[in-house]
């Protein structure tokens, strides 16, 4: 039984390592930019997604207000850097760990909250967040930052003739949620962030330190998400409170995990290879302002997908035998 | 020799509500001891109070010594105080073997340590067959023994068993029983309440018998059922009067 359980891990291992490698060299083959712009997004919902299951499908705390934490990051990075030149790598930095104290910070209240209220919490907070930062002159206020172009660097990690730096971080992003959540899946942290999520009651009795449990996915969620605003900040090189915060992040953040599984590996992957094209693409080929058939065509999928598969898509490999299982 | 686990004067109050009424016991180092009295006597409340799921109102509770009355459910876990739950609460989207691997690492904050503690668990509880398969496809009888599997990997010092017989058929419960002689034999402290009194008492080194929040009798099992007291508690005064 081990054996099998060793032996998956490292298969997971391998075949992300594989699909890594083969998106690493998909810019060999597509040069269209609008191609290239939908991958560099697919890759970075796949990370932000990612980054959220650790604390929504793995810990169970769902949470709707992870816009704040995309926003933070990409604040942090860029005000510290129009306003005192930091480099946007230790802006990102900064960002992911201003995000993570903040997530601590708020969770201290409202991780006493069970199921529907702390849902509905943590929406009222991204929207307060939203709200502070339309105001705040000092941060630009709903008029935003551009970003200063001075030429192609990797120091200042901006490039205008071309979007492939920004595509390998995207899928750096991408690859390192992942293996942070593989890691974390067979450790004490994994292990008890699934049991708070099943039965926080029971978690207790067996001397799980549930509170603590949920602080740390908090941390390490928001954190990586942090670092994935903070990239798409240079990225679109302007931001203003609705570009960086607006309720739509979260929602890109959490439904790819729903789609592809929540609380699972491949889940958040598997959903964002899905769910971002395919919006871009309803988006371009519908057009967008105003005519609202992309958001038809993705709100039936949506429907559909919860009717049919309310586990996700990953629940048809589920992974545990479901009955008799024998040596 | 000191007892494992005292409780000094414990009352529990929920608003009007007096559940346990100046309970004072003790558990030995050892033993099996049974926590018995008729529905609504306070059994479960003194139950969680032990376990830590909440303060009592009044009293203290001493185990091993220490005085953890303040404690919540995890310190005391951590202490030594394994506990099953009367309505069982299995992890129910994770597999056996991880249900018991959260308990198991209380002690072993090594993965690879936890997981074979967790599988030698298993083999004892006789679920080493069901290792793999996922929680909520367990049936009744075997989400008990989980519950109880979950519990002795954390490696408690005592046992609290809630109703884990109850419900089971006689062939279920006669494996039941068996397994908490076993868990005893392994050197642990048990302390169950139970409903079914002639599937206790032929177990149980002694009884407590609880009733209206107060202890009603204690002794040894044979004594305590032919106790007056005890037979008026489950039985209503006249059936007393003919024993």
């Amino acid at each position: 039984m081990d054996k099998n359980f060793a032996a998956r891990r490292r298969r997971d291992l391998i075949i992300a390592a594989a699909l890594a490698v083969i998106a690493a060299l998909t810019p060999l083959f597509v040069k269209d930019v609008v191609v290239q712009n939908i991958l560099i997004l697919t890759l970075m919902y796949a990370g932000l997604s990612q980054s959220w299951n650790i604390l929504s499908g793995y810990c169970g705390q769902i949470s709707l207000g992870h816009a704040l934490y995309f926003g933070l990051g990409a604040y942090t990075t860029e005000l510290l850097f129009t306003k005192f030149g930091v480099l946007p790598w230790f802006g990102m930095l900064a960002g992911g760990v201003v995000s993570a104290l903040i997530a601590m910070g708020l969770g201290y209240p409202f991780f006493r909250l069970r199921g529907h209220y702390f849902v509905i919490a943590t929406i009222v907070i991204a929207e307060i967040g939203l709200l502070l930062f339309h105001n705040w002159e000092w941060a630009g206020a709903a008029m935003g930052i551009t970003i200063p172009i001075r030429g192609d660097s990797w120091l200042k990690f901006q490039f205008a003739r071309s979007k492939l730096p920004y595509f390998y971080f995207a899928l750096l992003l991408a690859c390192v949620a992942w293996f942070v959540t593989w890691w974390l899946e067979d450790s004490k942290w994994g292990f008890w962030w699934r049991a708070v999520k099943d039965n926080p009651d029971a978690a207790e009795s067996l001397g799980v330190d549930v509170f603590n449990s949920k602080m740390g996915a908090a941390a390490v969620s928001a954190f990586l998400v942090a670092v994935g605003g903070s990239f798409y900040a240079q990225f679109v090189s302007y931001i203003d409170p609705e570009s960086v915060m607006g309720f739509q992040f979260s929602l890109l953040m959490a439904l790819p995990a729903v789609l592809g599984g929540i609380g699972t590996l491949w889940g958040p992957v598997l959903g964002a290879a899905i769910l971002i094209p395919l919006t871009e693409i309803t988006r371009f080929k519908f057009g967008g302002s105003g005519s609202g058939v992309d958001l038809i065509i993705y709100g039936t999928l949506i429907v559909l997908i919860s009717l049919a598969l309310p586990r996700g898509l990953m629940s048809l490999f589920s992974r545990p035998k479901k009955t008799g299982a024998t040596r | 020799m000191t007892a494992l686990l005292e409780t000094r004067g414990v009352w529990q109050r929920f608003g009007g509500l007096v559940a346990n009424s100046d309970v004072s016991i003790s558990v030995g180092r050892g033993e099996i001891v049974g926590l018995i009295g008729p529905n609504g006597a306070g059994k479960s409340t003194l139950f969680n109070l032990i376990a830590g799921v909440l303060p009592p109102t009044q009293g203290s509770i001493i185990f091993d010594g220490e005085d953890v009355t303040r404690l919540p459910a995890a310190a005391r876990c951590q202490r030594g105080v394994g506990r099953t739950f009367q309505v069982v609460k299995s992890f129910e989207t994770m597999t056996v073997v991880d249900n018991v691997i959260v308990g198991a690492l209380v002690r072993n904050t090594v993965m690879r340590e936890a997981r074979r503690k967790a599988h030698e668990v298993l083999e004892f509880t006789g679920l080493a067959a069901r290792a793999d398969v996922l929680a909520s496809d367990l049936v009744p009888a075997e989400k008990r023994r989980l519950e109880v599997a979950r519990a002795l990997a954390t490696e408690p010092k005592l046992l609290l068993l809630d109703e884990v017989l109850t419900g089971l058929t006689p062939t279920e419960a006669q494996t039941g029983v068996a397994l908490v002689r076993k868990v005893r034999d392994a050197g642990i402290t048990v302390l169950m309440v139970e409903h079914v009194m002639e599937i206790v008492m032929p177990l149980v080194d002694r009884a407590i018998v609880l009733d209206l929040g107060k202890v009603l009798v204690e002794g040894k099992p044979a004594d305590v059922v032919r106790d007056p007291k005890v037979i008026s508690a489950y039985l209503g005064d006249r059936h007393a009067v003919g024993a």
